[in-house]
């Protein structure tokens, strides 16, 4: 059964008048996950057992009359990076083909209290390394709307289940773009929240200043409700923020009348032409809704993505450390001594692009060059962070394009890593800065291939995010 | 920005990872192409910038302490399951220490 069409208030209703029940969602979710699966290869694992308990719990509420947690029902997909007790965890490597975790991550652990129904979790690039889902061990997912074009990455497996309607909603990992570029290429609504709002406890960590767990699903009133779930401060996460979550769908259906949003200059250079109409068309209905649109400067959006390549290979290489055929289930057979165990193991277990991020990583932090690389991005990620704090003094909401060109084609920019990194050049700001951002689509091309629209705000301000991308959703619909 | 094979080589000896001539060679040309790109930033003064190392906001000094209390630990059994190699409660390694 496709889910495209179904949503989390319209499962809640279709329980409650027992339509079916969780379990036959469930099956049924299942096996038409299973069943589209070779179109896309968006799935690594699938969950049955794990899924059919959840089901069973809600099943059992709606018998009894209790009432029905949040997500009850809800068939969700979980990107491979975030470990899944007694399912198996691979984070797309090779490495970690055989591993299954010994405990849930948190955002779990909160989705099944909800009553979300985990039915497996989504291919991604290794250890969330890329930006088109080809670095995964386990082969490339392809593109459900175009399906000789990437899904965008790291998160591609999560936005392909989303758009082929095989999950309701799912979770994805973003560091440098990978939930809103990879729902851009896709057509769905991605959203990346404030660093720190959900915790990552459970998360597989590749670069700690800049990662985050969001989610993804076709409304962004499903979003919300589902960062509703998960977020929140979290005693396991030390860098989870005490701040109080807020009722987001609460929130939305209203008007954004007299709102400021702010367009950046920058990020309407180096656009490809009808991606750039798609955005232009899709500031128009903004304004029709009664937003003031200004223009604003973001003046250091050119230094980013050198800088989100110090910082974020620098901490990669850091956390990639552990993967030394000690705990994680891999080992290469031909290491006699220990020294042999850690090189071998690493050199066959990691693919080519976290090699090179291990080797750039630990590189710019060698002796003799930490100033000169790391400590000189952090001090542009300052201004990075400053710019953005200047414009929203005039504005309440920053929007553009989350890419600057719609899907690729397949092995397009598989040989050029310079060129495949700058396809993060409108993401990566809003994580170096931690502001919360989403991609929420605004279109496709002549060819069919859809367009997002990135919308951006203060920092634990979800809130105006969800308003404005909402209100122009239901315009736009 | 020119590495030699030879500090291309160096730094998989920090990183521990044991790449192949074939390897050694792209990854020179690679990194030369990304540390090439990333000189941009010298295009900027920074004098005076305070480094980022985190995104911070407000909150009290101690806020992220937590209660001081005991908890279940993971367990031996289920800390070892993935081990590669592990036997009488250990994860085992190829002997460091010869005779």
């Amino acid at each position: 059964m496709n889910l495209g069409e179904r949503s989390i208030d319209s499962i809640r209703a279709d329980l409650l008048a027992r339509k079916y029940s969780a379990r036959e969602l469930a099956l049924e979710a299942l096996a038409y996950a299973q069943a589209e699966n070779p179109k896309t290869n968006a799935y690594l694992t699938f969950s049955p057992e794990r899924a059919l308990a959840a089901a069973l719990e809600v099943d059992k509420k709606i018998f009894a009359g209790e009432e029905l947690g949040p997500l009850a029902g809800v068939p969700i997909a979980i990107k491979d990076v975030i470990v899944t007790r007694d399912v198996r965890t691979t984070c797309g490597s090779k490495l970690l083909e055989h591993y299954i975790p010994p405990y849930d991550a948190t955002a779990i652990q909160r989705i099944e209290n909800a009553g979300g129904v985990i039915i497996g979790k989504t291919n991604c690039d290794e250890f969330a390394m890329g930006s088109s889902n080809e670095n995964s061990a386990f082969g490339p997912v392809r593109n459900p709307i175009a399906p000789d074009r990437v899904p965008g990455g790291s998160s591609g497996g999560s936005a392909a289940a989303v758009a082929q309607g095989t999950a309701v909603l799912a979770l994805g990992s973003d560091t440098g773009g990978s939930i809103r570029q990879p729902a851009s290429f896709c057509g769905v609504t991605g959203v990346t929240p404030t660093y720190g709002r959900v915790s990552r406890y459970g998360l597989t960590a590749f670069a700690s200043s800049l990662d985050h767990i969001g989610p993804f699903a076709k409304s962004v009133r499903d979003c919300a409700a589902l960062l509703q779930v998960i977020a929140g401060r979290d005693e396991m996460d030390a860098t989870s923020a005490f701040a109080p979550v807020p009722d987001y769908t609460a929130a939305l259906g209203g008007g954004i009348r007299g709102m400021k949003i702010g367009l950046p200059r920058e990020f309407f250079e180096n656009l490809e032409s009808e991606t750039g109409d798609l955005i232009h068309a899709a500031v128009d209905v903004l304004k029709k809704l009664g937003c003031e649109v200004r223009d604003i400067r973001l003046p250091h959006t050119p230094y980013a993505i050198a800088t989100y390549y110090i910082i974020a290979t620098a901490e990669a290489s850091s956390n990639l450390a552990r993967y030394d055929g000690v705990r994680y289930t891999t080992r290469s057979k031909s290491a006699r001594t220990l020294s042999e165990m850690y090189r071998l193991t690493r050199d066959e277990g990691f693919g080519a692009e976290c090699k090179r991020r291990i080797m750039l990583g630990t590189y710019v932090l060698s002796a003799g060059y930490y100033d000169a690389y790391y400590l000189k991005a952090q001090k542009v990620r300052s201004l990075i962070a400053r710019d953005y704090a200047e414009a929203f003094e005039q504005v309440d909401a920053i929007a553009g394009p989350v890419s600057p060109f719609p899907a690729f084609r397949l092995g397009e920019k598989v040989n050029d890593p310079v060129a495949m990194y700058l396809s993060d050049i409108f993401t990566i700001t809003g994580d170096l800065a931690g502001i919360p951002c989403m991609s929420v689509p605004c279109g496709a091309t002549r060819l069919g291939l859809p367009v997002g629209l990135q919308i951006l705000t203060r920092h634990f301000d979800e809130i105006s995010m969800f308003r404005v991308a909402d209100a122009y959703q239901r315009a736009s619909n | 920005m020119k590495l030699t094979e030879e500090q291309v080589r160096n730094v998989a000896d920090l990183a521990n990872l044991a790449l192949t001539d074939a390897e050694i060679g792209r990854m020179r040309r690679d990194l030369e192409d990304i540390l090439t790109y990333i000189e941009k930033l010298n295009e900027l003064d920074t004098s005076g910038v305070e480094p980022m190392a985190q995104v911070l906001y407000p909150a009290g000094e101690t806020a992220t302490l937590r209660e001081d209390r005991e908890r279940p630990p993971l367990g031996v059994p289920a800390a070892l399951k993935n081990a590669p190699a592990a036997g009488a409660g250990y994860f085992k390694v190829p002997k460091v220490i010869e005779r």
